[in-house]
């Protein structure tokens, strides 16, 4: 039995194509997946990730909790409302989950976990947590919608009365009357993610989309995620890769060297060992388009398509792929028993709008 | 309600077929096959001259997500390919009945298309499907 959101009968109004993800019914896409794209990158867009779990941690020991809970530190938050991102990790360093953290006042914690790994993470919350002084509260009453797009913050602002946003920095939140609305996203692109009760969600969507906001759908905002080099928890990466072979050394805190994190252990031993794998990008000229689980061929070694597509920005087929360390800046990708050409790039492909440089040198 | 030529032939996998005067018979996939897969941004032809035999994989496909197989309606060699399609793979989308044709076949036997449903029989089979 999959769940619906609060914004089901709206999306279905919309026109919207439902297709289970993670347990849940959410609209693939309502039109055109690629006029969706578009939109997020030069106009606005909204997308419902209510299916996303709000966990709340609260009480006197959260932050010390948190500080070994997560490979990031949240004492790297300097005031209340910013937020970090980070990795979850098992005692082997392996991703469990992929996750942001807000600090909305001391003691005071909220943790945005992926739908599909939601009952995994509370369970290994609740064990490794279970001696500190805190609370963990899954936030069932709550959606959350994404505004994203270069006009979408003045959109929310508008729409949500919230003039607030417009000095609001990013990955910064601020709490809004009943909304929790923050300057994040997973786009490449400004925005919002705003989180409101679930009896606010279906007039917070209405008003956006009245404002000329566009309705997006998962299929948009896989391929906008794509282009801007962001992981999909279960496809980029899992419990059998490591932050430092998934692009997201940069998340992980190993300062101060004396917070004792789950999974560091393995961390520092696979940085002293040398990391055996990187996450790259790929762009790939005509002939096909790579999908997940295609064959990436180096001279370094094999590797493999975690996530491909066709970049709607960019207009070529690109790639996130995981292949061993070394230099190769020329590989293969093998389609349908052909092996055609690829070009490694540093990601992301696209910020901000824009293709960033060495995306579309053929 | 997506559109559906009287004058074509349709396989149950939503490719459609039409008998031209010389004999030929030029392939391509339904509106409804469009409207499902969406924004065509890559299609793959056989080679002209490449045999197809009917019900199996011979071209294919790809929108933004996901790459989908299309099965040849009749068998036969293949003798023109809309190589249009190279440069604007969204013509499918926009006139698949069209611009929009896949490849065009020199059927080996021209009376297997009466075992491909017509305009009526196709629609009954997208109301039941």
């Amino acid at each position: 039995m999959t769940r619906k959101t609060p914004l089901f009968d709206a999306h279905e109004a919309a026109g919207g194509r439902m297709v289970e993800f993670a347990g849940w019914t959410l609209p693939i896409r309502y039109g055109s997946l690629v006029e969706e794209h578009r939109a997020v990158r030069e106009k606005a867009g909204v997308f419902d990730v209510s299916h996303m779990t709000v966990v709340d941690v609260r009480g006197s020991g959260a932050r010390s909790a948190l500080r070994r809970l997560l490979a990031n530190d949240v004492d790297r938050i300097r005031e209340d409302g910013q937020a970090i991102y980070g990795c979850m990790l098992d005692d082997e360093g392996g991703i469990l989950d992929d996750l942001i953290t807000y600090r909305i006042e001391d003691g005071f914690y909220r943790l945005i976990v992926n739908a599909a790994t939601r009952e995994a993470d509370l369970a290994w919350m609740r064990e490794r947590l279970a001696d500190d002084d805190l609370a963990l509260t899954e936030r069932d009453d709550l959606a959350m919608l994404a505004v994203q797009g270069p006009l979408a913050r003045a959109a929310v602002a508008e729409c949500m009365n919230a003039p607030v946003l417009e000095s609001l920095k990013p990955f910064r939140a601020v709490v809004h009357g009943d909304l929790f609305i923050a300057r994040t996203g997973y786009t490449g692109e400004d925005g919002c993610e705003i989180v409101l009760p679930n009896g606010l969600a279906a007039d917070a969507f209405a008003a956006l989309l009245d404002a000329g906001v566009v309705p997006c759908g998962l299929g948009a905002r896989d391929s906008l995620r794509l282009e801007a080099g962001l992981n999909l928890y279960g496809q980029d990466m899992d419990t059998t890769t490591t932050p430092l072979e998934s692009n997201l050394a940069w998340t992980v805190a190993f300062e101060p060297a004396d917070r004792d994190f789950i999974g560091r252990a393995a961390l520092e031993a696979q940085r002293e060992a040398g990391v055996p794998r990187r996450l790259v990008g790929l762009v790939l000229g005509a002939g096909g388009i790579p999908r997940a689980g295609a064959r990436v061929l180096t001279a370094d070694g094999e590797g493999v398509v975690t996530s491909g597509g066709f970049g709607p920005t960019v207009e070529r087929p690109i790639a996130m792929a995981r292949i061993p360390a070394g230099t190769a800046t020329a590989v293969e990708v093998e389609l349908r028993g052909r092996r055609l050409p690829a070009r490694v790039v540093k990601l992301p492909f696209v910020r901000g709008g824009k293709i960033l440089d060495g995306v579309l040198d053929d | 309600m997506s559109e559906i030529p009287s004058e074509l032939k349709y396989a149950d996998s939503h490719e459609w077929a039409e008998a031209l005067d010389d004999g030929l018979v030029r392939v391509g996939i339904s509106d409804h096959a469009q409207e499902q897969l969406g924004d065509l941004v890559f299609v793959e032809l056989p080679e002209e001259g490449a045999t197809v035999t009917r019900g199996e994989a011979c071209a294919v496909v790809e929108s933004v997500k996901a790459a989908s197989d299309i099965y040849a309606p009749i068998s036969g060699e293949v003798v023109a390919i809309n190589d249009q399609l190279d440069d604007s793979p969204e013509t499918v989308n926009s006139d698949p009945y069209g611009d929009g044709w896949l490849f065009s076949v020199k059927p080996d036997d021209a009376s297997e298309l009466d075992e491909l449903m017509d305009a009526e029989a196709y629609g009954e089979h997208l109301e039941n499907s």
